[in-house]
């Protein structure tokens, strides 16, 4: 038992608890968005879920993804889910009373709130992206105290601490639906590659002015370790 | 006053056999009878005015502002019991404020309006209370862009291109209604406003008036501001020289 507190453990989760070293990412172009992340949960090195979707729908045209700082993720899954259940509740309420779509800076506000309120108690950062008729494609990364930024292209989780030198390197402004794809595509197979907890398939989102529906989509083969070859077997559903 | 002495007059919650609420239509007496005020909604922005009776020479000029704002972006001005306007400001402000807080952006005029004439029929439904005992202009410009509403002592509540509330409101609308409304902006409304207020107003029987004009347009970029007063001035010049004019026409 002296063992226990002398030693450095190894095992950070408690037992049984789940964690979702991740990447994540959302980056907007001229007329949308576009969001994409990994899809490994992990037990301790045990992968519980190689196919999970971390990309939650919060309003029509919204979605969003939980990050974390570095392997800092350990924040669980379930308040996550209520805090993204509220903001739901708050932006069909205002889709109701308003008689139109919650902007995607209200919805970002509405995170942001219960995280600065909550900062105590959560201990991840969300990234809000999606898209409306005021400001087209926008991207809102909310940290850890509950600010509130918008910014080009966000990239969150564990994973992204690898890429922010790819990212800068490679983003630039004006990039059409498909570079922007592309891009998210080659970031988070990077990400991928170098991160142990991030792993499995990447899922992406879509949307924007002249796109009718959401477009959806899930790699085949991502984990390459060159951006050049990572988006090989893409299927669009 | 048919209705005095029937007995259906005596609380809000009850209505007259044939459907009516008198206490509510009192109500709207009470604000008919206030000195006018007059909104305008422009191609760029808004103009409010209201019309003060010098009570007392006493009174400090310029004093006693009557146009209040709800919001940055938002002006009201009521006719009728004033404390029941200053009232209604309040609540308007606390809407308007903690809608910023949930959502962080400013409260579109429209959802604005709707809280304020909730919270005014409310005041419509219950024994103990008695409704507001004013006609109000809320205007603003928020991201769809200008816009001017009116509401009654009842909650009923209608936008406008242009109103007037108070006394000589059917005057004061018949020169709106001439007003070309599809194109006119802040500036050319400031001196119609004047000029419609000083028309309507009549000295010999209502004696002195002081105009109170705010504005929302390019130069307040976005804010409910006062009209700055040398142009307040201008506008006041203009029209009484319109109306001496006019005057010898006749």
């Amino acid at each position: 038992m002296a063992d226990m507190i002398n030693t450095v453990n190894m095992e950070r989760l408690k037992k049984g608890e789940v964690n979702l070293g991740t990447s994540i990412m959302a980056v907007a172009f001229e007329g949308g968005v576009v969001l994409g992340a990994d899809s490994r949960t992990t037990t301790g090195s045990y992968i519980a879920n190689r196919v999970t979707d971390k990309l939650t729908h919060i309003h029509d045209r919204v979605y969003c993804c939980r990050s974390g700082s570095a392997a800092d993720t350990q924040f669980p899954f379930e308040i996550y889910q209520a805090v993204a259940d509220i903001v739901h509740y708050h932006a069909q309420f205002y889709a109701a009373q308003h008689d139109s779509r919650p902007p995607v800076h209200t919805i970002a506000s509405l995170f942001q709130s219960l995280c600065y309120e909550n900062k105590d108690r959560l201990s991840a950062g969300i990234i809000v992206a999606g898209w409306d008729e005021e400001q087209g494609g926008q991207v809102y990364n909310i940290p850890l105290g509950g600010g509130i930024f918008r910014q080009p292209w966000s990239i969150g989780g564990s994973g992204s601490t690898y890429v922010y030198g790819y990212c800068d390197a490679t983003y630039q402004e004006g990039m059409s639906e498909d570079e922007t794809v592309n891009f998210v595509r080659n970031t988070l197979s990077l990400a991928m590659a170098r991160d142990g907890s991030s792993g499995g398939c990447i899922r992406m989102f879509w949307e924007g002015a002249e796109l009718i529906e959401t477009k959806r989509a899930v790699s085949g083969k991502p984990e390459m370790a060159l951006p050049a070859t990572a988006g090989e077997g893409m299927v669009v559903q | 006053m048919s209705s005095i002495g029937t007995g259906y007059d005596l609380s809000v919650s009850t209505y007259s056999p044939d459907g009516r609420l008198f206490q509510v239509e009192y109500a709207a007496k009470a604000a008919e009878n206030a000195g006018l005020a007059i909104g305008l909604k422009c191609t760029d922005g808004i103009v409010l005015a209201v019309e003060k009776i010098v009570q007392s020479k006493l009174l400090v000029k310029g004093a006693n502002r009557r146009i209040m704002s709800l919001d940055n972006h938002v002006g009201m001005v009521s006719s009728g019991l004033l404390a029941d306007g200053r009232h209604l400001a309040k609540r308007a402000r606390e809407e308007a404020q903690s809608y910023r807080d949930q959502y962080g952006a400013p409260m579109t005029l429209k959802a604005l309006i709707e809280r304020v004439a909730m919270y005014e029929h409310a005041y419509t439904c219950y024994g103990s209370v008695r409704p507001f005992g004013i006609s109000t202009i809320m205007a603003g410009v928020d991201k769809t862009g200008p816009q001017l509403y009116v509401v009654e002592p009842s909650g009923s509540y209608y936008g406008y291109r242009a109103s007037a509330v108070g006394k000589g409101k059917q005057l004061a609308k018949t020169e709106l209604e001439k007003l070309d409304l599809s194109s006119i902006t802040v500036k050319q409304g400031v001196m119609e406003v004047a000029r419609i207020a000083h028309l309507v107003h009549d000295d010999n029987k209502d004696g002195n008036f002081e105009l109170e004009m705010t504005w929302i347009g390019p130069e307040t970029k976005g804010f409910h501001e006062h009209v700055p007063s040398q142009l307040l001035q201008e506008a006041e010049d203009a029209a009484k020289r319109a109306l001496e004019e006019a005057m010898e026409e006749d």
